[in-house]
């Protein structure tokens, strides 16, 4: 059984910097993810990292901007702590050696993005996510003697005792089929989030709510899982992601009479409002009839207003993809987008040190948290801020809490548990359905009900269906009966996850009777702070169905205003 | 939508069988790419059809396998363009090569790729004192290294590498960008000693042999050969190293050779490479060793009239007078340069002149702002 001070579930930024925090402040570290960790979806993070790093740019601009995008529902504390803290993050980051644009001077470049309301982005070109991560991999190899990593080992379950402490978790080597039990004084979930619920998402395949649904198993607290970002720009295609640093660098918005609409919606920042404004400016293109393209089913992306330079030097990425995903050179004309899913704000509930409210021993960070610093919207470049940030403040603070505590006693009864789990599915008869099959009908259900526009009916709706796939799952089968790289009964567990997830999610949006930053209900169209300004929490209250109770949200100098861009 | 048929290989460790041929016939729209076929077949036929992914987008870098033979990723490969490789209108889809199977399309990427990368001390070995603020460096300097930064890790070019097919211990094409990336960034303190260490390696930068197939390959146009081509020109123009594996007086032999008589003496650079770059390079012991090493393969090149004793053992005479003169004043020009200039397609794009006369170029030979001499696997 293997011991370490910290646990690390899931390999992407956030819990690569957990790792690396860990073992700097001298706790014993096991980082353990489902794909080499290079492989993570923080890979595909292309525009960049926000900092108040420019000598005329202060913190509170950047916290300031980020609470307006949230709608009001961040909490500023937290807020505050993530920007007060992020030009200290990206210089470590150059100091380490990501490969950061410069200027003419030599000096780290910034690109515009969106609801900024200063230039603060850093990248590089449009692959950031993937410089810093294969950076961070870097110094986990470096620090190979303090780290152990555990590739390609897939988490089955959380284990928490019955003194109410989570004490590590079970997990199975995908390559040899064998359990594990993981023994640890903190474990930190870091899997990132759950865009698979969705079909199109922008989101790797990977992304299954593996994080949120462990916690919300062992009873921990979800949080703001209503807030599901939809990206303004991803292909009509096949929703891949076209960055917003394509709009930062100046491309154009266009409707099918030609027209720059942001104009009617975001009349100061055009197509840099924040997201959740340029996804429902577009969408409402779309369903009034002003789209483009077949069906008139997208909005043009014109990328050709910026420098043909600049776009292959800096957008090189999207290039590619415009190129190769959708047969378009975006130098020479507009590419076809529409709002698709992208981001969940919401996730397992922390405090500010990474802590989960309720389960001692539990950290979570980035996607899989909610600390909550994006609230009802993120902003764009906000995420791998985030992920870092509260990674590393989540690494520091379960190595400082290790040193205060015991080895917890674990017993063996938790990975009997999970084979004969897994055994079970194997043994499945072959007359369910097919796993592909509920996956499908869930992501085109929520892609459908709980996108940039609800209401209560098809939120109804959409929770029947879940519902009623969760049934079905239960006899779903598979092929594979073998032991190495199952990768079957993996995606039948998957499966679980996802649905979990996806009824939270649900029922949250059910909830919320007000819009606000990504939740638009057009039964009740206008935000509504008297009765809103508070945080949706929902738990497993033993039985299957989850409970839901509010929180405040904690204001430290910005009151609620009017939004407009 | 278009049916398609895909042949994929198939390996279960268990079963304690040999690896076979599966068969599946998919409906997918043309432009679909190759891995959507396979996870088709995964939903609809056999969920038990092994293969990593996540992205979708070429970005991740999981799906690395053959497709017809060639590598590359099969998220990046488009149906329609694999059926116009493919053999009797079945897409073939095998493991990458150069790396032991686990299972189907799954290769042992830890056993090989992965221990070469850590075999370059694959991290940052910062200059000191690191600066309170970002280190202040040239713009080019950081878009150069972005191009080896831009590796996914897939491992198409160690599949196909093949110095790596003869010599398994060759540190390979992947590794060694991923050393470049440290090697040519100002920020890090040891480039003479990284290079020194490659170039002494006899499974370093000078076991290539200059094949450009990882530079077909590589799906994001990181041109691995160039970037170990860099490494060289480091350790031999900036550095002056004088490796033990003659790469450096190999490569010198070959300058002067060419500089002096406007075409390669084949005879004249063996010796040259091992006992130094002179007309008496020849009688040196070492060179004398290597020469008697090598006389089975001078026998074989003689009677298959790759050479004859006249053309070997004289400098070559059919160049013209003029012709010479011109290529004495291009090694001069480039010679007598105060900093040795390193042409990178990466930092400069493509010409905005040559731009301007529309489709000059073609998209399909190179992606735009890539050198063009990478081209994407389909």
């Amino acid at each position: 059984m293997p011991e370490h001070d910290v646990l690390i579930i899931g390999a992407g930024l956030a819990g690569q910097r957990a790792a690396l925090a860990a073992a700097e402040a001298g706790a014993t570290v096991a980082i353990l993810s489902k794909v080499h960790p290079v492989r993570s979806h923080s890979v595909a993070a292309a525009g960049g990292i926000n900092a108040a790093i420019s000598l005329d740019d202060r913190w509170e601009s950047h916290a300031y901007d980020t609470v307006k995008g949230s709608d009001f529902l961040g909490d500023q504390d937290a807020i505050e702590i993530m920007c007060r803290e992020a030009p200290g993050e990206v210089l470590h980051l150059e100091h380490i050696g990501v490969t950061f644009h410069r200027n003419e001077k030599g000096e780290l470049d910034l690109r515009a993005f969106g609801g900024a309301s200063m230039k603060r982005t850093a990248y590089v070109a449009d692959i950031t996510g993937q410089a810093i991560l294969h950076v961070l991999y870097e110094q986990l190899m470096k620090h190979h003697e303090t780290v152990d990593r555990y590739e390609e080992w897939f988490t089955t379950s959380l284990i928490r005792e019955e003194s109410g402490d989570c004490v590590g978790c079970v997990a199975r080597n995908i390559r040899t089929g064998d359990m594990e039990t993981f023994r640890a004084k903190g474990t930190i979930l870091a899997q990132g989030g759950a865009g698979q619920c969705f079909k199109p998402t922008t989101n790797a395949l990977i992304c299954t709510g593996d994080g949120i649904a462990q916690a919300y198993e062992i009873g921990a607290p979800l949080m703001d899982m209503e807030m599901i970002q939809y990206h303004p720009t991803t292909l009509v295609e096949n929703g891949f992601l076209i960055t917003e640093g394509a709009r930062g660098e100046g491309a154009h918005l266009l409707n099918s009479e030609g027209e720059r609409f942001m104009e009617k919606y975001a009349p100061n920042k055009m197509e840099l409002a924040s997201r959740d404004v340029v996804s429902r400016a577009g969408q409402t293109e779309i369903n009034e009839g002003r789209g483009v393209g077949p069906d008139g089913a997208g909005i043009a992306l014109d990328i050709t207003v910026v420098p043909r330079k600049r776009v292959l030097e800096a957008l090189r990425e999207i290039v590619n993809i415009g190129k190769d995903f959708a047969g378009v050179d975006i130098t020479r004309e507009p590419i076809l987008i529409r709002p698709g899913q992208h981001y969940i704000m919401g996730g397992v509930k922390t405090d500010v040190h990474g802590q989960v409210p309720g389960v001692p021993g539990l950290y979570a960070a980035g996607e899989v948290a909610c600390v909550s610093v994006h609230g009802g919207n993120r902003l764009g470049a906000n995420s791998l801020l985030d992920t870092l940030i509260f990674g590393r403040r989540s690494g520091e603070h379960a190595a400082a809490r290790a040193k205060t505590i015991t080895s917890p006693k674990v017993s063996s009864a938790h990975v009997k548990d999970d084979v004969a789990r897994i055994d079970a599915i194997i043994a499945r008869p072959r007359d369910g359905r097919r796993i592909s099959e509920i996956k499908d009908e869930l992501g085109t259900t929520m892609n459908r009900y709980v996108a940039v526009f609800r209401d209560e009916a098809g939120l109804a709706q959409a929770h029947e269906t879940v519902r009623r796939l969760k049934e079905e799952a239960r006899t779903a089968y598979i092929d594979d009966r073998g032991t190495v790289f199952n990768q079957d009964v993996l995606g039948a567990i998957e499966l679980g996850y996802m649905l979990d997830t996806a009824e939270a999610i649900v029922v949250a949006s059910l909830e919320r009777k007000e819009s606000r930053g990504a939740q638009f209900r057009t039964d009740f169209p206008e935000r509504n702070d008297d009765e809103w300004l508070k945080h949706i929490d929902i738990h497993r209250n033993g039985e299957d169905v989850p409970e839901v109770s509010y929180s405040p949200v904690t204001i430290t100098q910005w009151q609620p205003e009017e939004r407009k861009y | 939508m278009s049916e398609f048929t895909l042949k994929i290989r198939r390996y279960d460790p268990e079963s304690g069988e040999a690896p076979y041929w599966d068969q599946h016939t998919i409906d997918l729209e043309p432009h679909r790419s190759v891995l959507e076929g396979i996870l088709q077949a995964k939903a609809r036929f056999d969920g038990s059809i092994g293969i990593r992914c996540s992205c979708r987008a070429a970005i991740c870098g999981s799906c690395g396998v053959r497709i017809n033979g060639q590598p590359g990723l099969a998220c990046h490969t488009h149906l329609d363009k694999a059926l116009k490789g493919a053999r009797d209108g079945v897409i073939t889809v095998e493991p990458m090569g150069n790396m032991p199977i686990i299972k189907d399309l799954i290769v042992d990427m830890d056993a090989v790729h992965w221990k070469k990368v850590q075999r370059v001390t694959p991290w940052l070995l910062n200059k000191e004192p690191v600066p309170e603020r970002e280190y202040v460096v040239p713009r080019e300097s950081m878009i150069d290294v972005t191009q080896s930064m831009a590796c996914i890790q897939c491992g198409a070019c160690v599949s196909d590498c093949l110095s790596m097919e003869v010599d398994p211990d060759f540190i390979g094409p992947a590794a060694l960008a991923k050393a470049y990336r440290f090697a040519g960034d100002p920020r890090d303190a040891q480039q003479y000693e990284r290079v020194k260490d490659l170039a002494e390696d006899p499974h370093g930068i000078f076991d290539c042999t200059h094949c450009f197939k990882c530079i077909e390959a590589c799906p994001k146009g990181v041109a691995p050969m160039n970037q170990i081509m860099r490494l060289r020109r480091i350790a031999t123009g900036t550095h002056h190293i004088s490796d033990r594996n003659n790469g450096e007086r190999h490569e010198s032999a070959f300058v002067s050779l060419v500089k002096g008589h406007g075409l390669l003496w084949e005879a004249e650079l063996l010796p040259r490479s091992y006992g130094g770059d002179n007309f008496f390079g020849k009688f040196a012991p070492k060179a004398g060793l290597e020469l008697v090493d090598s006389l089975p393969v001078i026998a074989r090149g003689l009677l298959r009239r790759k050479v004859t004793p006249g053309k070997a053992m004289l400098p070559p005479r059919d160049v013209p007078k003029d012709a010479r003169t011109q290529i004495k004043q291009i090694f001069d020009k480039v010679e007598g340069r105060a900093e040795r200039r390193e042409l990178n397609l990466y930092i400069s794009g493509y010409d905005e002149d040559a731009d301007g006369a529309e489709g000059q170029h073609a998209p399909e030979a190179g992606q735009p702002g890539i050198s063009p001499e990478e081209s994407p696997t389909r």
